[in-house]
């Protein structure tokens, strides 16, 4: 494998410019000093209940399922210029990934002119045929979407942002980007007075605006209501806490219910209308007459309401058809499609195993590449190929075989990594960036995002559903 | 505000509260226990722990032998009793992480330290055992540190009524068992005077340990300034409005909470609540002695349980 890009030091050990300052700090400080910060954010963290639940597992007393993500006191960097640029290419490429949902339940305009091929989108499962013609308020489909940048190092010793994927479903981890800096600020103060870091904590009031932007036209003063699978869902800290935030109920499928035309959540007081509703539970859950008939998670008759125009979901039903692996390698020629620009972000280059050119390719080279299911996430069911034993590789060179559709190939990218403290001490592990992008009635996120670690030696994987951690994202201002 | 959230809400006071009398009774007990007593005497108290709770039966599928170190761990540790200490704690902190955004901070952060703390308090190997006393003072003072900061730091509007009415029918609830295990534990029934009237009455360690049990003993002596009377006992635990643990206080905050979140279905259940209120209100202790304690308390129990299940149709599972 490459070498990785480093973010805070240059090749030759020198510290980047803008990691001067916390560099010079961090010198300065003792070692115990450092580790008392890193006990007292891991009590605080414990105590305030950030936790996420970890499917099937117990803790070794056999208690809890509760975990907290490992948080790493050393923050990730970006310079101001860098991120400038990043946000120009979110915001243009969701809105071409809004533009594509519209068209794919509209004309099919890409369709019909072969950008994209038509059996990609039309045979996938996650095209939701029950949205063809449905109107949404501003044509907007992913209003709150996630996408995850990578940085790998160039020959010459740069670096190169590249898109991952986009979550244009429910991206969840937004909470801890808030949390994280809440964190930094409580233990280090004087290190926010001697930089100027870009504010984050405004996204909760971002977040409320484009939910009441996309209301149904009729409702002058929206309900706004965030739907959570209940407090066993691993992301359950982050539902409450975005509902708190924005100062709306936080619901769950039982306390809904659907009558003539709308949908009402159950109060004390009797029946209340509901008109948007930021929805943190999966398609196929949201409407037991229309989708999974086993859910008990979603509301009887959501959906009639939801073609009607009666109620506003966020995201959209079907958005997951364009945060395939299988759809990711043709976002580029969206971008071209839809706004006639050139695409600001690159993409990773993808071989799509479901072409037989592409598919001798990734046979031939399984060690070197990641290999990744189109449909997979959370870091389950792939192939990391540098860092699997021969017989892995062969158990995953006969899934791919019997099944060849279904998986996607990039070549492993050496992820940048920052300096991260670690059993030993201070050593660089590989990170990722998940900014959030906000779509109403315009685009909009704050600076930054949420920074993942792979807190393993080497490893790659940075999901915390697999021992990843999180650190704070700072952009600087100056 | 939403239905669910009110009955997580009102289920989330009603554990710590039921933690707090589980831990006061328990303590009375054992403190008792340290007294020179008949053993007979002492098994008495240990299995109307129990019976207090109802929980005789759930016990003996577990433990052969009634001693006093298996009630405590049956009513402190085992987490299989939905009514020990443990399991009451849990499930306050479950119903406040369902509602965590509803809560202010502090009031969901001290409930969750508490189950945090409790579950390391157990785990240091015999610390419980050793100093019983000191983890139910500790439990008491979470419970006195959950109900200062819900009252001390949350807006005044239906979040806390519910909140309020959850402590207080559960502890109008804990009363009347108290009273009627204890009174029960010398007759079959109490009319204001035994049948062998030599027995009780000099048993000035049975009555004062029921008063500490409800932080009442400094308190009767207040109120009364008299000798400790088994009826003087009863009046100041059910008829007394400034007695904070006594029948008629409770049902004084059910009924001002109840006003405070009227809706359109719950006149009926008011209504009761107003009515047992005035029961109370105008009692005496002499009329109550005289139809048995036992029987008026066992009726006290169903109007409250009553109540209990009207405000739940009403409010927190509406059809």
């Amino acid at each position: 494998m490459k070498p990785s890009f480093d973010e805070m030091l240059a090749n030759g050990g020198q510290v980047r410019a803008h990691y001067a300052g916390f560099d010079r700090w961090l010198k300065q400080q003792p070692a115990e000093l450092m580790a008392a910060r890193r006990e007292e954010a891991e009590m605080i963290f414990r105590r305030v209940g950030i936790t996420f639940a970890v499917y099937g597992a117990k803790d070794e007393d056999g208690a809890g399922t509760e975990r907290l993500i490992p948080f790493d006191l050393i923050p990730r960097i970006i310079p101001k210029d860098e991120w400038t640029r990043m946000q120009q290419g979110l915001a243009q490429r969701v809105t071409a990934l809004n533009h594509f949902l519209h068209d794919v339940y509209h004309g099919q305009e890409i369709l019909k002119a072969g950008v994209v091929p038509a059996e990609q989108v039309l045979n996938n499962a996650q095209f939701r045929p029950e949205m063809m013609g449905v109107d949404l308020p501003g044509q907007i489909y992913s209003h709150i979407a996630g996408i995850d940048i990578v940085r790998a190092a160039q020959p010459d010793g740069s670096g190169t942002y590249y898109v991952l994927e986009d979550n244009l479903r429910v991206p969840s981890g937004v909470s801890y980007m808030l949390e994280n800096r809440k964190m930094m600020m409580r233990l280090f103060p004087e290190l926010f007075a001697q930089h100027k870091v870009a504010p984050v904590a405004h996204y909760p009031d971002l977040l409320l605006e484009t939910l009441r932007d996309v209301a149904p036209a009729s409702v002058n003063e929206p309900t706004v209501v965030v739907l959570t699978p209940g407090m066993y869902n691993s992301a359950y800290f982050e539902h409450a806490f975005l509902a708190q935030q924005m100062g709306v109920e936080l619901v769950e499928g039982q306390d809904l219910f659907v009558k003539d035309g709308f949908v009402y959540m159950r109060t004390t007081q009797g029946p209340k209308r509901v008109d948007v509703i930021y929805r943190r539970v999966d398609d196929d859950f949201l409407d037991p007459t229309a989708f999974r008939k086993d859910s008990t998670l979603g509301c009887a008759g959501l959906l009639d309401v939801y073609r009607a125009g009666n109620i506003s979901l966020c995201n959209a039903i079907g958005t997951g058809v364009a945060d395939d692996k299988s759809i990711y390698p043709y976002v580029p020629k969206m971008v071209e499609f839809y706004l006639g620009e050139k695409p600001i972000l690159e993409n990773v280059p993808t071989y799509l195993c479901r072409e037989a050119d592409d598919l001798a390719y990734v046979l031939d080279h399984l060690p070197e590449l990641v290999v990744k299911e189109v449909h997979g996430a959370g870091g389950y069911g792939m192939l990391v190929g540098p860092a699997s034993t021969q017989a892995e590789i062969a158990d995953f060179r006969a899934a791919l075989l019997a099944n060849p559709s279904n998986y996607i190939a990039q070549p492993t990218l050496a992820l940048s990594t920052t300096p991260t403290f670690v059993e030993s001490g201070i050593a660089p592990r590989h990170i990722d960036l998940r900014p959030f992008v906000l779509s109403g009635k315009s685009v909009q996120m704050v600076p930054g995002g949420l920074t993942r670690v792979a807190l393993k030696a080497g490893s790659l994987v940075v999901n915390s559903s697999q021992g990843g951690g999180t650190k704070d994202t700072w952009v600087l201002e100056a | 505000m939403l239905s669910r959230t009110a009955d997580h809400l009102f289920w989330m006071s009603r554990y710590m509260e039921r933690a707090e009398n589980t831990a006061r009774m328990l303590d009375v007990n054992y403190q008792t226990s340290l007294l020179p007593q008949s053993e007979d005497r002492a098994r008495q108290g240990w299995a109307g722990v129990l019976g207090i709770s109802e929980l005789t039966w759930s016990f003996q599928q577990k433990h052969a032998e009634l001693t006093p170190a298996a009630v405590m761990h049956f009513m402190v540790r085992d987490e299989t009793n939905p009514s020990s200490i443990v399991s009451c704690l849990r499930a306050a902190r479950e119903n406040a992480r369902a509602v965590r955004g509803t809560l202010t901070t502090e009031v969901w952060e001290t409930t969750n330290q508490t189950w945090l703390e409790f579950q390391r308090l157990l785990r240091d190997n015999g610390t419980f055992e050793r100093d019983p006393t000191a983890l139910f003072e500790w439990v008491k003072f979470r419970s006195h540190l959950s109900r200062g900061v819900s009252v001390g730091t949350m807006l005044q509007d239906e979040a806390l009524h519910f909140v309020r009415v959850g402590t207080f029918l559960e502890r109008a609830d804990n009363t009347a068992r108290l009273l009627d295990v204890k009174f029960h534990a010398l007759a079959g029934d109490y009319f204001g005077t035994w049948a062998d009237d030599s027995a009780p009455e000099v048993d000035f360690y049975h009555w004062s340990a029921i008063l500490r049990s409800v932080s009442g003993f400094e308190i009767y002596r207040k109120v009364y300034r008299n000798v400790i009377r088994p009826d003087k006992v009863a009046e100041l635990l059910i008829l007394r409005p400034d007695m904070p643990r006594s029948l008629a206080a409770c049902l004084n905050e059910v009924v001002s909470n109840l006003d405070m979140v009227a809706n359109a279905q719950s006149a009926e259940t008011r209504r009761r609540a107003g009515r047992l209120r005035a029961d109370l209100q105008f009692g005496r202790i002499d009329e109550i002695l005289a139809t048995g304690l036992h029987a008026y308390l066992t009726q006290f129990l169903d109007r409250i349980n009553d109540i209990g299940a009207g405000i739940s149709r009403d409010f927190l599972v509406p059809a």
